[in-house]
Order: C-alpha cells, then structure tokens, then sequence
C-alpha cells in the first residue's frame, strides 16, 4: 500500500522533473540558437547604421529606435489609463454590474489576437480619425492592446495590499484619495512594476498591431513628428526574412537584427526587474 | 528667553484651566443604538467619558467593545449597512452631524489597532504620515521626534529612522502605531487589544507607556486582560451581548460589582 504510493509519488515527481527540464532546455535552445546565429554579425555599426543595398545588409538604426518610440508612446498612452482604471476598478467601484462588465471587456480584450487590434487601429485611428499611418496610430492601438494588462495587475496588486493599511491610514484622518496615493500605491507599485515590465515586452515584439497602424517597410530617416511612420524591429524582421528582396542574402543581417530584438526585451526585463527589487528592499528592509 | 518662559506659564496655566473646564464630559453618548444591517449590535448604551482618564472595556468576544469604540472616531462609517441611533458627543458636539469633517473628528480621535499596522515606509515617515496627510508640515523633524520619545521608542530606533518600520519587534511596532497616533495630537486614543498580540514584556511596556500617556489623553482600551485593566483604567464599563451590563469606578467594579453577570465575568466564568 504504502509502498505503491511511494511509487506513484516518484512517478509523479519525475515526471514534472521531466517537464521542467525540457521546457527550460527548449527556451534555452531557443536563446543559443538566436544567439550563436546572431552574434557575429553584431558591431557598433550595426546598431547605429541604417538598411544597406535593398535591405540585406547595413545596420537597423531606425528599427531600434522606432521600437523604442513605440514603447515609451504607447506607455504614455496605457500606463497613467490603465493604472487609473486599475485603482477604480479596486478601491472605488462598487461590486455590482458595471464592474463585472469591465472585468469581462478587459479579460476579453486581453485574449483578442493582436491582428484584430491592428485592424481595429487602422479603421479608428488610420481612418476614423483621420491619424493616418503614423506613430500616433501605431501608440494609441499599442496602447489599447497592453491596457488590459495594465488594469489587471495594477488591480490585483492593491487587491493584496491588506486593509490594515487603509483603516489605519483613514484612522489618521487621511482621506481616501491621500490615503491611495501615499499608501496603497506605494506599497503596491512593485507588483505593478511586474505588469509593466509584461507590458512593455509585449509592444517590443508586437508585428501585428503595427501593421497597417505605423510600420514603415523602409524608412532610413528618423522621425520627426508623430505623425510620420517609423521602422520598427519585429516588422523589419518580419520584412526582410520574408519579403525582401533577397532572403538568402539577408540571412545573417535577419540573425542579427532577431538578436537585436531579443536582446532589447531581454534587457528592459533586466532592467524593470532590477527596479521593482530595489522598490522591495525600500519597502522591506 | 524670560519672557518666553512666562508665555509657556501662561500657556500652562491656560491649559490647566481648560482642562479644569472640560475635566468633564469628554465624551458623552446617549441612547446609542448600532446596527450592522438588522443586527442590533449596541443597544441602549449611555456613558459619560471625562477628560484625562483611562477607560477599560471589557466583556466577552463578540459583545460590541470594538463597535463602541469604532463609534468614536466613525471607523463604523465603512462597513456597508453600518447604522447608529442616538447621540454621541465630543467636547459637546454632535460627531454625527451632517456638517462635521470626518477626517477632522479621526484625527482628534485617534486609533491603535489590535495588530501592529505600521505602513511598508520609514520609521520616520510612518511617524510623519498623519502629520503631512493633516497638512501640519512645519517642524515634522521636531513633532516626530518628540513623539517617539513620548512613545517610549525614540532610543531604540534614533539611529535608523530611515529603516523600514517593517523590520522592527512587535512591541515596537505597536509603539510605533502609539507615536503616529499621537503625532497628530488627538484629545483621544482609542485601543483595541493593543497588547494582545505582543509578548508579556512589550505588553507592560505599553502599558506603562497609556498611564503616561493619561496625563494628556484621553483613552479608552479594550482589553481581555482582567490585571491590565485593573492597572490603568480609572473607569471600566463591562459589556455583554450588546448591553453596557455595568460602568463605574474601577475598583468598585472589580471589588464589588453590582451585577451577577460582571462578578462572572472578571472570576473568569464565561468569556
Ligand atoms: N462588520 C460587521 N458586520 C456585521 N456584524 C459585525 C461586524 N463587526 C462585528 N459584528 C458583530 O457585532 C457584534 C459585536 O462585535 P464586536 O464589536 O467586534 O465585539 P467585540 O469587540 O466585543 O468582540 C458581534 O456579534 C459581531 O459578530
Ligand atoms: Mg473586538
């Protein structure tokens, strides 16, 4: 009897062990493959020159940097939004209707494919309002598919602030909204750091949603107004492995810009994660 | 610097006769009912709180201390359904009053919760909370300090009042919660069970700490601890099952309780 369940128990265990392993190593291959493909051909010319002799050689200048306007745009346009909606959703709404109805359009929202909110993006903002193909479009429709994000973790992560806090900041005679700003939010802001970081990696690799909003097929010059196109990273890969004019030749600038582009989201996880630790430690220590 | 002095006599001797004015009647309710939703959580109580005196409540769990006690400083006013009938004056005035300031009333009333609540900041910023959330920004260096002091703490945490409060012991902790309490300058503290989550030690540290405390607060504490309550509080009102069964002079309740039910209470029959 016992001796059986023990036997189930290592199944069981080795079974996940099993999982895990090839999971990691899979993620892991992943990364080297990118990597050893990608390494030789980066240099500082690479990230500072632009697209050379139809695409298949130079460097990928203004992909990095139309990828990096995006990012900061569309957080402009999702963080303050989203957040706000996140601490109404959990400190003001009250449990009726209208919240389960929010919950239910943000849950959906957030399974929607990306492709339906570049159409969405090009008929509203390209079309509708009359945006055009421009940084302001490709922001606003990056903005609209990272809100839900945003809202859920900002509202789950003041949901595990206890309510110790709260009735002992109101008991001070601190108002409700003072005692959000200078408690709650606080305390919650590494969790919601954590949405954030998601948040940004999604617009990083987003192809779709920028689509018909923004992205430029070749565009060496840098934007000067948010109503010009840009080039951005995921698109450019997306081009010139599979529509550029010579995709054979294109293969090792295509390595290197995928590296580029694995890279940049590796680094602002680093970066973010390295943020919401040190918002830890002030808070704990 | 003399004629400062004199000003902080005169400033003394006014106090003292305010004091004297208002050593009555701190707190008064009459005919207090409370409901949460349909059920009649107080019923009936009348008492009369004075000025600079420790009131203990006691009774068992779930007989209405803290209810009463979240009455005084409208923590009540959050519960959905919440309701109270009756009056309950401070310093004379109606705290249900359409036109009062809630926030104003908290931060003359001020509150320590059973658990240690201090807030994931800096010692010194927990002290400094209610004094910036109040809008009393000059001198904050001063009025924490002093508070700290007064809460008995100041020696044990001087040295990193850039910590987090979260690191200190229990016991400071709930001294901690006593300085931002105090910080503001409420006329009243309320207590609940402050010292039923620390160890002996903390505990009687706290306590030491209320009887101090007496001389410029008024402060009513709840407590199950039949020796506490007999240590510093002036008055005790015994509570049971919503009723205020007995309040009086905390000897005479104690000695020769005029109910059946309180002599049970405090000879640990029930509860
Ligand atoms: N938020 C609440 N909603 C409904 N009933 C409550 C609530 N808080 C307390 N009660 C009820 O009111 C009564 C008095 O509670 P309480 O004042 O907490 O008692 P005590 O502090 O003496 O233990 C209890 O029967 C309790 O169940
Ligand atoms: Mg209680």
């Amino acid at each position: 009897m016992s001796q059986s369940k023990q036997q189930k128990q290592t199944i069981v265990f080795t079974t996940f062990m099993v999982i895990t392993v090839l999971v990691s190593a899979i993620s892991i291959g992943v990364f080297f493959y990118i990597f050893f493909n990608g390494i030789s051909v980066l240099s500082w010319g690479f990230f500072t020159g632009v697209p050379e002799n139809g695409m298949t050689e130079g460097g990928i200048f203004p992909a990095i940097m139309g990828t990096l306007i995006l990012i900061v745009g569309s957080g402009l346009v999702a963080f303050p939004m989203g957040i706000l909606a996140g601490i109404f959703m959990n400190e003001y709404a009250h449990q009726n209707w209208f919240k389960k109805f929010v919950r239910l359009m943000t849950n959906n929202l957030a399974g929607i494919p990306s492709i339906v909110f570049g159409l969405f993006g090009m008929a509203f903002f390209v079309n509708g309002l009359g945006f055009g193909v421009s940084i302001l479009s490709g922001c606003l429709t990056l903005g609209v598919l990272i809100l839900p994000i945003i809202i859920r973790t900002t509202e789950e992560s003041l949901k595990f602030i206890p309510d110790d806090y709260r009735l002992a900041s109101y008991a001070l005679g601190a108002s409700k909204w003072q005692t959000i700003w200078r408690v709650i939010l606080p305390a919650a802001l590494p969790n919601i750091v954590t949405g954030v970081i998601l948040a940004i990696g999604r617009v990083a690799g987003e192809t779709a949603a920028i689509l018909f909003t923004v992205a430029a097929y070749f565009l060496p010059k840098m934007p000067t107004s948010i109503y010009d196109e840009t080039m951005a990273l995921p698109y450019h890969l997306y081009v010139i492995s599979t529509s550029g004019t010579d995709i054979e030749k294109a293969r090792p600038y295509a390595d290197g810009t995928a590296l580029t582009l694995l890279m940049l989201v590796f680094g602002l996880n680093l970066l973010a994660n390295w943020y919401r630790k040190r918002l830890n430690k002030k808070i704990k220590v | 610097m003399s004629s400062q002095n004199s000003l902080s006599d005169q400033n003394l001797s006014l106090d003292e006769t305010a004091k004297n004015m208002t050593s009555e009647a701190k707190i008064i309710t009459r005919n207090l009912d409370f409901f949460y939703g349909d059920f009649q959580a107080l019923k009936n109580i009348n008492t009369q709180i004075d000025a600079h005196t420790v009131t203990a409540l006691i009774g068992p769990s779930g007989c209405g201390k803290s209810t009463y006690l979240r009455v005084l400083n409208r923590m009540n006013d959050l519960i959905e359904g919440a309701k109270v009938k009756g009056e309950v004056l401070i310093d004379g005035q109606n705290i249900y009053d359409k036109k009062l300031d809630i926030n104003e009333l908290r931060k003359n009333v001020g509150m320590v919760f059973q658990k240690p609540t201090p807030f994931p900041k800096s010692i010194f910023e927990n002290v400094a909370y209610g004094l910036r959330v109040n809008g009393m920004t000059e001198n904050i260096k001063e009025r924490v300090e002093k508070s700290l002091q007064q809460a008995a703490l100041w020696n044990e945490v001087k040295d990193h009042l850039k910590k987090s409060a979260l690191g200190l012991s229990g016991g400071q902790q709930q001294r901690l919660c006593i300085a931002r309490t105090i910080a503001i300058q409420p006329d009243i503290i309320l207590m609940d069970e402050p010292t039923s989550a620390l160890d002996p030690i903390s505990a009687s540290q706290i306590e030491d700490l209320i009887m101090e405390l007496k001389e410029r607060f008024t402060i009513i504490i709840v407590t199950h601890n039949m020796q506490q309550a007999r240590r510093v509080s002036d008055k005790t009102a015994f509570f049971y099952l919503g009723d205020l069964e007995e309040y009086d002079e905390t000897p005479k309740i104690f000695e020769s309780p005029a109910s059946e039910k309180t002599q049970n209470y405090i000879r640990g029959k029930f509860g």
